[in-house]
């Protein structure tokens, strides 16, 4: 146990208070202010962050000169066009396929999961993948789970990789770890991306200790946030402070109480100095594996990643694709054309145009739910580089 | 589903899976990710059917009546954070046991 609560049950939902939310955003206009009129561009990489964003209408209390992109924190808009292919020539092949919802109308190269199915091909959502190991258990033929999503389900995969899954099932993983993914946005050519803002729920599962490295190597601040109005007010003013400062870092942001090294609250934000504690450690001994310790929490997030296929697993290779698709693909797809093409799309958010209303993650879906584009002109004229990109997703 | 929602723990089977109560609504949840140990009473945030952390105590009624209101404000029916928290619920196997179909 931790000391005790500072709010009271008549403080409820002081994270909405008004005064607050207020007082925070004078405080980036103040901080801004002194930009003139060179724009200072923050991302964030969450569908929920930006759900948060729009429902709240805070786009309209930022600062002319402060953009706040979304970046590629969608599924669905950053699973490649090839990962698509292959669950879809599986299932052709008469392979049972299971996959999360979102993914099924995503089109690959001339099909979606969807298409698949309606062609008879036996395609099944699930909402999770602990019922694609029920579903192995109870027969003999292969099933696959085509995985996608980021740490927060990539880590429920790796728990059942590591819990002796049924030999039959195999997982063809689509599953993203976010710190590449940010190492490739700064490494774009015109990249102007200052700051990012991390989800607090990926960070509770790796640690906020992911980013370090990325910090340390491209000198670009993290500030990881949980998901109400004022965590992400108070997480800009933060970013901001560090992109004026000289020391980039990684920090979180406890909106509401004085930094303890705990969570501010742990429904929507990230614990502090105590992440590395919340990695894939069971609450009880495990016989296969050892709780893990500081410096091991991405683990299982990449392994999920290397067993895209398992060893020995009957699954024919898709044939379909017309290329043999590489194991761990998505640590190699960096300089891979298709991969940058589909992160700039996700970037500029309107490429996801084609995938529109796929996943409740994405940009595209989000902003038609709560209305307009809100910022859409301004990184469409000072973001590099996209005209291609807008052109070619139009 | 970045957001997950919390749920509380009615009872611990011997398959580390529980029996988790989302407000009246019953499912069984895994337990593998949890960070701590956790009991029967307890609040875990759940996503995509793996509770992966126990939300303390003293948390836990701020975390739900934020929860509450995504759930029961005023919003549209359809609104994107409600409609994703509803689906958390549904990432879970029913009480019953066994495996989900794939309605």
């Amino acid at each position: 146990m931790v000391a005790t609560d500072p709010r009271t049950p008549s403080a409820r939902l002081e994270f909405r208070d008004p005064v607050r939310a207020r007082a925070l955003a004078e405080r980036l206009a103040t901080l801004t202010a002194d930009l003139g009129r060179a724009p200072i561009a923050l991302m964030h990489v969450c569908g929920s962050h930006e759900q948060a964003i729009a429902r709240y209408g805070l786009r309209h209390s930022f600062p002319q000169n402060l953009d706040v992109i979304m970046g590629p924190g969608c599924p669905v808009c950053i699973t490649d066009t090839p990962e698509v292919d292959e669950a879809v020539a599986l299932a052709r092949q008469g392979v049972r396929v299971l996959t999360y919802g979102d993914m099924v109308r995503v089109p690959g190269s001339s099909a979606s999961l969807a298409d698949a199915r309606a062609d008879g091909a036996r395609v099944e959502v699930i909402y999770s993948v602990a019922q694609a190991v029920e579903a192995a258990r109870q027969t003999d033929e292969p099933v696959v789970f085509f995985a996608s999503g980021f740490e927060t389900t990539a880590v429920a995969t790796a728990a059942v990789l590591l819990d002796d899954p049924p030999p039959n099932l195999s997982i063809l993983s689509a599953h993203e770890h976010i710190p590449p993914v940010m190492e490739i946005i700064c490494e774009m050519p015109g990249s102007r991306v200052q700051g990012f803002l991390a989800a607090g729920h990926a960070a509770t599962i790796t640690g906020w200790g992911v980013f370090e490295p990325f910090v340390a190597h491209h000198g670009v601040p993290v500030v990881v946030a949980g998901f109400e109005p004022l965590d992400i007010l108070a997480a800009l003013v933060r970013l901001i402070e560090l992109v004026k400062g000289d020391a980039p870092s990684v920090e979180h942001v406890p909106a509401l109480r004085d930094p303890r090294g705990q969570p501010a609250r742990p429904g929507l934000a990230v614990g502090g100095v105590s992440a590395h504690r919340r990695a894939l450690a069971r609450h009880r001994p495990h016989p296969q594996r050892e709780p893990a310790a500081a410096g091991q929490v991405a683990r299982p997030v990449r392994r999920a990643a290397a067993l895209r296929h398992r060893p020995g697993e009957p699954v024919a290779r898709p044939a379909a694709s017309g290329r043999p698709v590489p194991l761990r693909r998505h640590h190699g797809w960096r300089g891979e054309p298709d991969g940058l093409r589909a992160l700039r799309q996700a970037v500029h958010a309107v490429g996801a145009r084609r995938r529109l209303h796929g996943s409740t993650e994405g940009t595209c879906r989000i902003w038609h739910a709560y209305g307009g584009h809100p910022d859409l002109e301004v990184p469409r004229e000072r973001a590099a580089p996209p005209a291609t990109a807008v052109a070619t997703a139009a | 589903m970045c957001l997950g929602v919390p749920g509380r723990i009615l009872s611990l089977d011997d398959a580390d899976g529980a029996l988790v109560d989302f407000w009246g609504v019953q499912r069984r949840a895994r337990l593998d990710l949890v960070d701590q140990p956790v009991a029967p009473g307890d609040y875990v945030l759940v996503h995509v059917g793996y509770a992966i952390r126990r939300i303390p105590a003293e948390d836990v009624e701020v975390t739900m009546a934020l929860y509450d209101e995504l759930l029961h404000a005023a919003a549209a029916e359809d609104d994107l954070m409600r409609a994703d928290v509803r689906g958390e619920i549904d990432t879970c196997a029913p009480s019953g046991g066994g495996p989900r179909g794939s309605d």
